[in-house]
């Protein structure tokens, strides 16, 4: 039995995208948000957490998606990335998965629709295409190793 | 186990000592010959010689040890207090606060030697012999006596002192603990003999408490002994009882246990003295255990912010939150009845649920509060020591005048305060008082005083800075700023004194003109002035020229919870912090005229900035203009902005909420605030805008 790893799973448009499970605090539906001037484009604003102020960075306008109105579907992903607790609009996110190490490769150079630097590898589950995403990069965090 | 949480009490604790000790100081050197200083000093000086024993921070120890043997002679009479004593003292206490901040922020002692230090004490103790007059007083005597009496009963068996722990033995017999003098010796081929030691420290602290051994522990510890060590200890049971207990343990070859009789003791009695080191046997104990269990977690570096809590005030707080507990349940209940029937009774019966929830939770909101609350003593007491120092080193003859020290403040207040204080303070030493001479010639008391106040004044608490020098004097800060730039000629010729004076905040100006040790490093009133603003509080300078200056600070009580203004613009709420707000009116839009492109209202015949709050805010503003413009008129300093907003909802108590690492550094916006509905209001920044 070789080794796996867990993933939360997100949807934007058709595409499937996954975050390791150990920066995944947890899943909220959405809250109110309130925008917050002179901050890029990608962060919608910020939201109450249960009396914690959490920033909420916009996936769609990260990946340079078109806007989408918030449906019942519409998820608010709570990570934590080195001490920022930051929240990411997603259109929906439901299930947790194990890929195994086979199955996690690198990412392909072709990739249409989203900005590839965002993916870090791709992961393969039961015929499904999961895109890994540098979190990182996506949060436009500066990775101190 | 973790040494750091031990680390933290130890931090605590002797902060707080040297604390006294620098105020015991400071009296002892305008009273020498009061005796009764020395020994408090010296009692200091033991218990941080104890604590740091125990903790292993070897230098501490070994230089308040040191401290200790001077001050012996003293107490002793063989020494008299004089200034070199006083000094040397001084900068023993400077060593030691150093080394408690570097084991603050490090978790270290730091690298400061204080061999030179520790040579100097011990000179001047060697010299008692050749120069200093031996006059034992009765007290001493008294004291002496009966020690010399318990030396002499144990013979040459037991080594550990009993010098200074009389009185704690004395208060031992009255709690019906008798203290027993333990001599343990080892298998001589016992192996592991720290090991075996500590399993028979163990077994005592089962029954007792141990105040002291010989060797000192850590060095029982590191195995620093040959094969017996001697322990002072206190325990209800008998000898017997704990000589076969000792015996049962392996490799112990001999136990000898000797009851200490009462009347070998001086009745002496220092209630406090017993306190301090009951305190430290507790400490000793817990490290005992805290340094067997963890030898090599290591130092973890610094410790947290703390905050010591008065029992009575925590007290207070869980009441509140029972009551919280209480009304939820009535809350609940009101629901569950609710249902099934809904007529006016119970209606009374929410509102006055609610009104009760209300009351709780402004009590309890005044109750955290009050906890996070410390005086602002902690800031001051090192004032005193700072003017003597500097007093003494510009050749002036200066007082210092504090009142107000048990007034209090946030604790995350007293932190920022402290600096800009020192740099007033200085500022007033140094510039602002004459010198002795000057001073004669003017017609004043040749010697100065500064005096530092602080007290509460409604939501704000103002700590004032004067001084009884020259003042400050508009003619010289109008020249400086011409010459330094600061502002031009013309503009110079049309300020009033006042606006003259704030020119002192400005960056780059400092009035001296030769760089001296204490001002004029570049440092100036800028700082103090933004630092002051950082915590939200404001600075003011009220100077009659020959008579003096004074500095007004004003600080919020608490930066946690602010009143606010809360106001709508399109469909977004916004809070505008209540102490940034002058008034509030309404003002006609045909009186807004072009000024080098600001919109500007004559009001009240002062020119006033108009900002729209919309522009500012990136918030989608409407074409039609209203013939009226409600407008919040904020002020930063004596400089008043009006900003536009489209309507007001109301005042409001409003938590202020850090926006997080993420989204740092936005312009115009201070924080954020929870509201009523859950959702979040961001909180504007007006000292900003302007």
């Amino acid at each position: 039995m070789s080794e796996f790893r867990e993933f939360v799973t997100f949807r934007l448009n058709q595409e499937f995208y996954g975050i390791n499970i150990q920066n995944v605090e947890n899943i909220e539906k959405v809250l109110p948000i309130t925008r917050v001037p002179y901050t890029h484009n990608y962060i919608k604003g910020v939201v109450n957490l249960r009396g914690i102020i959490v920033p909420v960075v916009d996936l769609r306008a990260r990946f340079g998606l078109d806007p989408k109105p918030v449906s019942e579907e519409t998820r608010i992903i709570i990570v934590n990335l080195d001490e920022n607790k930051i929240g990411m609009l997603v259109d929906s996110s439901s299930e947790v998965l194990q890929i195994t190490d086979e199955d996690i490769d690198a990412a392909p150079n072709v990739k249409k629709e989203v900005n590839n630097e965002f993916i870090k590898n791709i992961g393969k589950k039961s015929g499904r295409i999961i895109m890994l995403i540098d979190l990182y990069k996506v949060l436009n965090i500066e990775h101190i190793e | 186990m973790d040494m750091s949480q031990y680390l933290e009490i130890f931090i605590d604790e002797s902060k707080e000592h040297l604390q006294t000790m620098n105020e015991i100081l400071l009296v002892l050197e305008g009273d020498s010959e009061n005796l009764s200083y020395i020994g408090e000093i010296f009692r200091i000086a033991h218990t941080l010689k104890g604590m740091s024993g125990t903790m292993g921070f070897t230098k501490v120890a070994d230089l308040t040890h040191k401290m200790e043997n001077l001050l012996d002679f003293v107490r002793n009479g063989a020494l008299k207090v004089d200034g070199k004593i006083v000094d040397v003292l001084f900068e023993c206490f400077d060593a030691l606060e150093e080394y408690i901040e570097n084991l603050e922020k490090t978790g270290k002692e730091g690298d400061l030697d204080s061999s030179e230090l520790v040579k100097k004490l011990a000179l001047i103790a060697e010299n008692k012999s050749t120069d200093g007059t031996i006059s034992k007083k009765n007290t001493s005597k008294k004291e002496e006596a009966p020690k010399e009496k318990i030396t002499s009963d144990l013979g040459d068996d037991f080594h550990i002192s009993l010098n200074d722990i009389d009185s704690v033995i004395t208060k031992a017999f009255e709690l019906g603990v008798k203290p027993y003098l333990i001599k343990v010796t080892l298998d001589p081929g016992c192996m592991l003999k720290a090991a075996r030691a500590f399993i028979v420290f163990n077994t005592l602290e089962r029954f007792g408490e141990i105040l002291k051994s010989f060797p000192l522990a850590e060095e029982i510890e590191d195995e620093k002994f040959d094969e017996s060590f001697e322990i002072l200890y206190f325990t209800k049971l008998d000898e017997h009882y704990t000589h076969t207990e000792l015996m049962r343990i392996s490799e112990i070859s001999e136990v000898i246990v000797k009851p200490l009789a009462e009347v070998e003791f001086a009745v002496e009695e220092k209630k406090e003295d017993v306190e301090v080191n009951l305190e430290q046997v507790e400490v000793k104990e817990n490290e005992l255990k805290a340094k067997e269990d963890n030898q090599n977690k290591g130092d973890k570096g610094k410790t947290s912010k703390t905050v010591r809590v008065e029992i009575g005030r925590l007290d207070n707080l869980m009441n509140l939150v029972s009551e919280l507990i209480i009304i939820k349940t009535r809350l609940e209940d009101l629901d569950t009845t609710n249902h099934k029937s809904q007529d006016q009774g119970n209606k009374n019966n929410m509102n006055e649920a609610i009104e009760y929830l209300e009351r709780i939770t402004t009590s309890l909101h005044d109750a955290v509060m009050k906890v996070r609350m410390v005086p602002v003593e902690r800031t001051f007491n090192r004032f005193p020591r700072l003017v003597r120092d500097l007093s003494r080193d510009l050749g002036k003859n200066i007082k210092l005048f504090m009142s107000g020290e048990e007034t209090e403040v946030d604790r995350t207040v007293i932190d920022e305060i402290g600096d800009p204080l020192i740099h007033l303070i200085r500022n007033s030493l140094d510039h602002g008082i004459e010198s002795p001479a000057e001073r004669l010639k003017l017609g004043k008391d040749e010697s100065g005083f500064v005096a530092l106040r602080a007290y509460p004044d409604g939501n704000t608490v103002v700590i004032e800075v004067e001084d009884d020098g020259k003042g400050i004097d508009p003619e010289v800060i109008k020249r400086k700023a011409i010459e330094k730039k600061i502002v031009t000629r013309d503009e110079a010729d049309a300020m009033t004194d006042k606006d003259l004076i704030n020119l002192l905040f400005r960056a780059g100006f400092s009035t001296v003109d030769k760089v001296t040790d204490l001002s004029g490093r570049g440092v100036g009133l800028d700082v103090v002035k933004s630092k002051i603003e950082a915590i939200n509080g404001t600075v003011e300078v009220i100077s009659n020229l020959g008579q003096g200056s004074k500095f007004v600070i004003r600080l919020p009580l608490t930066l946690a919870i602010i009143q606010a203004l809360m106001v709508n613009l399109n469909e977004e709420k916004f809070a505008i912090p209540l102490n940034n707000i002058k008034e509030i009116t309404t003002i006609d839009t045909h009186k807004i005229t072009m000024v080098q492109d600001q919109e500007v209202v004559l009001y009240r015949n002062k020119t006033l900035p108009i900002i729209r709050m919309k522009e500012v805010l990136d918030i989608e503003t409407s074409h039609e203009e209203l013939d009226e413009l409600i407008v919040v008129i904020v002020k930063k300093g004596d400089v008043e902005a009006g900003l536009v907003v489209d309507s007001l909802i109301g005042q409001q108590e409003i938590v202020i909420k850090s926006l997080g690492k993420y989204l740092t550094g936005i312009k115009a916006i201070a924080g954020a605030t929870i509201l009523g509905n859950g959702s979040v209001a961001l909180i504007v920044d007006p000292n900003q805008l302007f």
